[in-house]
């Protein structure tokens, strides 16, 4: 128990990813499920950063950057797109918005 | 070595702790509160790792712009303030199986394939200025310019398309 | 001045800002700093036109100071030679290309940025085609300006538009002056965004809005090519954007034809989108839904010529790729060629007078290209020259037409010529230049085509593009001697009183009337001029050096040919004549659509614009989207359905089977379960389809994890 292990930081990712994975599929309030998604991306970064920091390559921090600029596009546009969907349907509800049924 | 051993246990318990606050309080802005934790503590991580520029990337942007975002969110979408009768939907259940499934093939190959290896006890990556954040702006500005261009492109297009998708008048 | 051209578009570029920031607040709204910006830019043009003279003069003396009496002793040989034998061209130009030793551009440049070991740089590149579209743009554009201030006074975006023609002159200068093919692709862009707002500048109306989006959507198509054409290029070149060294690198067999063809054929995707080439030419029309000033300075004069432009730029690339030197068709004559006719018949149908101009460009356009096509470069730009002058004051003539009886449509003019003296003598006189009678503007260039299909090339010559081109040349003076008659002759069909126009748009008007009438002395050919005034296009305008194909000893100029220049006058006044013969009705051709069968098909596919609009709407746009979600829904009907009916069946028959074969007394109960069972699993099938993301969420990440697992265990 010295040094940090690699396991620790992969093991807390894949940790946080599984939660964030189980926040998508469960929770029915469309903002939750954009705030599940960025536990999943920070878990995807917290890999990047540990392999850059195992490897010594400044890849996974300029990845990480990508990705942290990559969800603020995706936040811009998740929610603008939740405000539509709260504007036609006076609800926010995952359950109810089910346009795509075959 | 063990002070950073117990630095990085006190903090992933509570972020772990956190992240199952967030996919489960009742509460859409305690949630979102209980994410600011989780992103602080991810930055700690960061600086654990010697990537002090994500790091404060990490809380200027995170916690700084995104999760404002999301608060502004939660209010104009009128959510309850206070606790909500019924936040998870029927099939909840799906969820847990599905997470435990992917947490267990996770675990187990990570465990099986990096089994005991250490992280390098130097994780600066100095080939100029002695310091990671110069070295990430160089490399950015060289070997990633052109997906940097194209990320500063996306941030664009994203921008002007919340704006359009957003509009009110149409 | 050579060196510091740079100043040249930033001058309207400062402008641009300036009105957009303070040009509500002046007295004239604006538009006196974009007229000043532009006056400044085309003084400092004229400065460097004649710094260049200067510089390709000083070239030659320093060069070969002993050799220029011997040289004008060939040049008088030469003479004699082109009156009495035409195809001896090879050799004199052998003659010719030594007289005027390499003469350097003046190039100038500055980092814009780098990544790993390549430099990106943005700078000027001086040289001869760069300083005659420098003084084209300039000029067009501070007429326009000018005619503007007029024309759309008092409208409720005044200060905006002129923001935006600012915005314009300056990106279309910058495209010229281009250093690397980096800049060239980002100027052609913004002249692009220039276009998208000017057609839309009254976007109120549907149409009007729905033009510019059509402009921008198949510029858009193009520009895949281009940037296809700029990365091949940059790769092939050893990665470099830098215009001179992909041309010397082309030129000089560094790069290989087959990716010399491949840049080439996606660049001429780019040349079709904005310079109006079939296949892609449609926007070019819908685009007149723009104020006419900006038809005309933007689509008729500088920027549809950009892919022209382009080409002659990219020369080398285009020279060696398409083989044109030895060849006798390729690709980029083809699409000129098809462009010339295609464009020219769509232009006798229309009613809309600046529509018909609109075609007449696309007509037009497509002689330049075919020109590039057949290795006429000095043919191609002449005619971009003049064309610019005379098609700019058909523009604005049938602008200040509409300005007098408030309507496009030309079956509400006639007669006009009485009220409008001043744009009726403007117009006639453009379009003389247009259909190319002696001696306007038009008949030097268009005869210079000519004679270059009937001449260069590899064996057999570009014969077919010299038909194509008679032929053109008697559609576009049989079209416009229409246009021409139904404006201005015959009785008034319109309401009010029209008037002519003010000062500020007939001024314009005779400038590039006259222009019309002189442009074409600037490149007379030797045969019929003197050597002091022969050929000064040519002379001064054509690149020496190795980054231009005239090193080749292919390359060559066509020699002026009585036979060419006789045929083509004749079957111009020939059309002009049938023209009027068919609109005084004393050719019995009227209502021929209503009698004949095949002459109702021709219209009917000409009114309709061969189909294109339908072709792209209709059967792409439409195929696409059918097919597909049919194909999904066909899918969803008969497959899913099939397999979740299928399933269920199959269970309720083997529950029967079971029920009937085997006994029911003692398995009774197992039988109700299992076909229970199958109906549940049926439903949960069906569930599968529900709608619900988060469902298929769920479905994502368990199939994932599942198949992962999988995939550590089986390994």
């Amino acid at each position: 128990m010295d040094d940090l292990m690699l396991n620790q930081f992969l093991l807390l990712a894949a940790i946080l990813f599984s939660i964030g994975v189980y926040g998508v599929i469960a929770r029915k309030n469309t903002v939750m499920v954009l705030m599940s998604i960025e536990l999943i991306l920070n878990a995807v970064n917290i890999n990047l950063l540990t392999f850059g920091a195992a490897n010594r390559d400044v890849a996974g921090a300029v990845f990480a950057l990508f990705v942290i600029a990559v969800a603020a596009a995706e936040v811009g546009v998740g929610l603008a797109m939740v405000l539509i969907i709260y504007r036609n349907r006076q609800s926010v509800d995952l359950d109810e918005v089910d346009s795509m049924r075959g | 070595m063990v002070a950073q051993n117990i630095f990085f246990y006190v903090i992933a318990a509570g972020m772990v702790g956190a992240a199952v606050a967030v996919v489960t309080t009742r509460n859409v802005v305690r949630a979102a509160l209980y994410l600011i934790a989780v992103f602080a503590g991810v930055a700690a991580q960061f600086i654990l790792l010697a990537a002090e520029f994500v790091a404060v990337t990490q809380v200027l942007i995170y916690i700084g712009a995104i999760m404002v975002l999301m608060l502004f969110g939660i209010m104009l979408t009128r959510a309850r303030i206070g606790r909500d009768v019924d936040m998870t939907n029927d099939h909840w259940w799906v969820g847990v199986g599905t997470a435990l499934l992917l947490a267990a093939v996770m675990a187990y190959s990570l465990i099986d394939r990096w089994g005991d290896d250490a992280l390098p006890v130097d994780r600066q990556v100095n080939s100029v200025g002695g310091s990671n954040t110069a070295t990430v702006s160089d490399s950015i500005f060289s070997q990633y310019l052109i997906p940097f261009e194209i990320v500063s492109v996306l941030l664009l297009a994203a921008l002007v398309g919340a704006i359009v998708i957003a509009r009110k008048d149409r | 001045m050579l060196r510091n051209a740079w100043i040249i578009p930033v001058i309207p570029a400062l402008s641009f800002f300036l009105i957009l920031l303070f040009g509500k607040r002046l007295p004239r709204k604006g538009s006196e700093l974009g007229l000043a910006a532009v006056g400044a830019a085309f003084v400092l043009a004229l400065v460097t036109q004649v710094q260049w003279f200067q510089h390709v003069n000083d070239a030659e003396h320093e060069s070969e100071p002993t050799e220029e009496h011997a040289a004008q002793v060939v040049t008088v040989s030469g003479v004699s030679d082109g009156e009495i034998s035409a195809p001896e061209t090879p050799e004199q130009q052998g003659e010719e290309s030594e007289e005027h030793a390499s003469i350097e551009p003046v190039t100038r440049e500055w980092t814009w940025f780098e990544f790993g070991e390549t430099e990106a740089e943005v700078g000027t590149l001086i040289d001869g085609p760069a300083v005659m579209m420098l003084i084209v743009v300039t000029l067009v554009s501070l007429l326009v300006h000018v005619y503007s201030t007029d024309y759309v006074a008092g409208d409720r975006r005044y200060t905006h538009f002129f923001a935006f023609l600012s915005l314009f002159t300056a990106s279309m200068l910058g495209l010229v002056m281009s250093r690397s093919t980096l800049q060239l692709m980002v100027c052609w862009e913004l002249v692009g965004v220039c276009s998208f707002v000017l057609i839309g500048h009254w976007w109120e109306e549907k149409a009007n809005s729905d033009a510019a989006l059509k402009a921008f959507i198949t510029n858009r198509v193009g520009d895949v090519g281009m940037i296809v054409g700029v990365i091949v290029l940059f790769f092939a070149a050893g990665q470099s954007f830098d215009i001179l060294d992909i041309n010397t690198q082309a030129l000089s067999g560094d790069i290989s034809h087959t990716a010399l063809l491949v840049a080439s054929c996606a660049l001429i995707a780019a040349v079709m989108s904005k310079s109006g080439q079939f296949i892609l030419h449609t926007w070019l029309p819908d685009a007149m839904a723009g104020p006419t000033p900006v038809s005309a300075l933007i689509h008729a004069a500088t920027m549809v010529v950009a892919g022209i432009y382009m080409v002659s730029r990219l020369y080398g690339v285009f020279w060696e790729g398409l083989s044109i030197g030895v060849s006798s068709i390729n690709l980029l004559a083809l699409v000129g060629g098809v462009t010339v006719l295609g464009g020219a018949g769509l232009a006798f149908v229309q009613n809309d007078i600046k529509r018909v101009l609109a075609y007449s460009t696309v007509s037009q356009l497509g002689y330049m290209v075919m020109a590039l096509g057949i290795g006429a470069w000095t043919a191609a730009l002449f005619h971009l020259f003049t064309h610019a002058f005379f098609k700019a004051c058909l523009f604005l003539g049938s602008g200040s037409v509409s300005h007098a009886v408030h309507s496009f449509d030309m079956r509400e003019m006639g007669g006009l010529r009485k009220w409008m003296p001043h744009t009726y003598r403007t117009f006639l006189i453009a379009t003389a230049a247009l259909i190319g009678i002696f001696p306007f503007a038009g008949f030097w260039s268009k005869d210079e085509i000519l004679a270059g299909a009937s001449q260069l090339g590899g064996a057999g010559n570009y014969r077919v593009f010299t038909v194509v081109g008679i032929i053109g040349a008697f559609m576009t003076a049989a079209y416009m001697t229409r246009c021409v008659y139904l404006t201005f002759f015959g009785e008034f069909r319109g309401h009010g009183h029209p008037h002519e126009s003010g000062p500020r748009i007939v001024v314009p008007l005779w400038i590039l009337a006259v222009l019309g009438v002189v442009a074409g002395l600037v490149n007379l050919p030797s045969a019929l001029a003197p050597d002091s005034v022969e050929l000064r296009f040519e002379h001064y305008y054509e690149p020496v050096g190795a980054y231009f194909p005239s090193i080749v000893p292919e390359f060559a100029h066509p020699e002026f040919s009585w036979g060419i220049a006789i045929v083509s006058t004749l079957i111009g006044l020939i059309g002009i004549g049938i023209g009027i013969g068919w609109y005084t009705g004393r050719i019995a051709l009227r209502g021929i659509s209503e009698r004949n069968a095949l002459a109702r098909a021709g219209y009917t596919t000409l009114v309709n614009k061969y189909y294109f609009d339908h072709l792209y709407t209709d059967v792409i746009a439409a195929g696409t989207k059918g097919p597909v979600a049919r194909g999904v829904n066909w899918f969803n009907q008969n497959v899913i359905d099939g397999v979740v009916n299928g399933a269920g069946r199959l269970a309720t028959a083997s529950g029967r089977w079971v029920y009937t074969h085997v006994d029911q007394q003692v398995v009774d109960g197992a039988v109700n379960g299992s076909a229970a069972a199958a109906q549940t699993g049926g439903q949960v099938f069906r569930q599968l389809t529900s709608g619900k993301v988060q469902q298929y969420g769920a479905l994502l990440f368990g199939a994932a994890a599942l198949f992962a697992g999988a995939f550590i265990v089986l390994i």
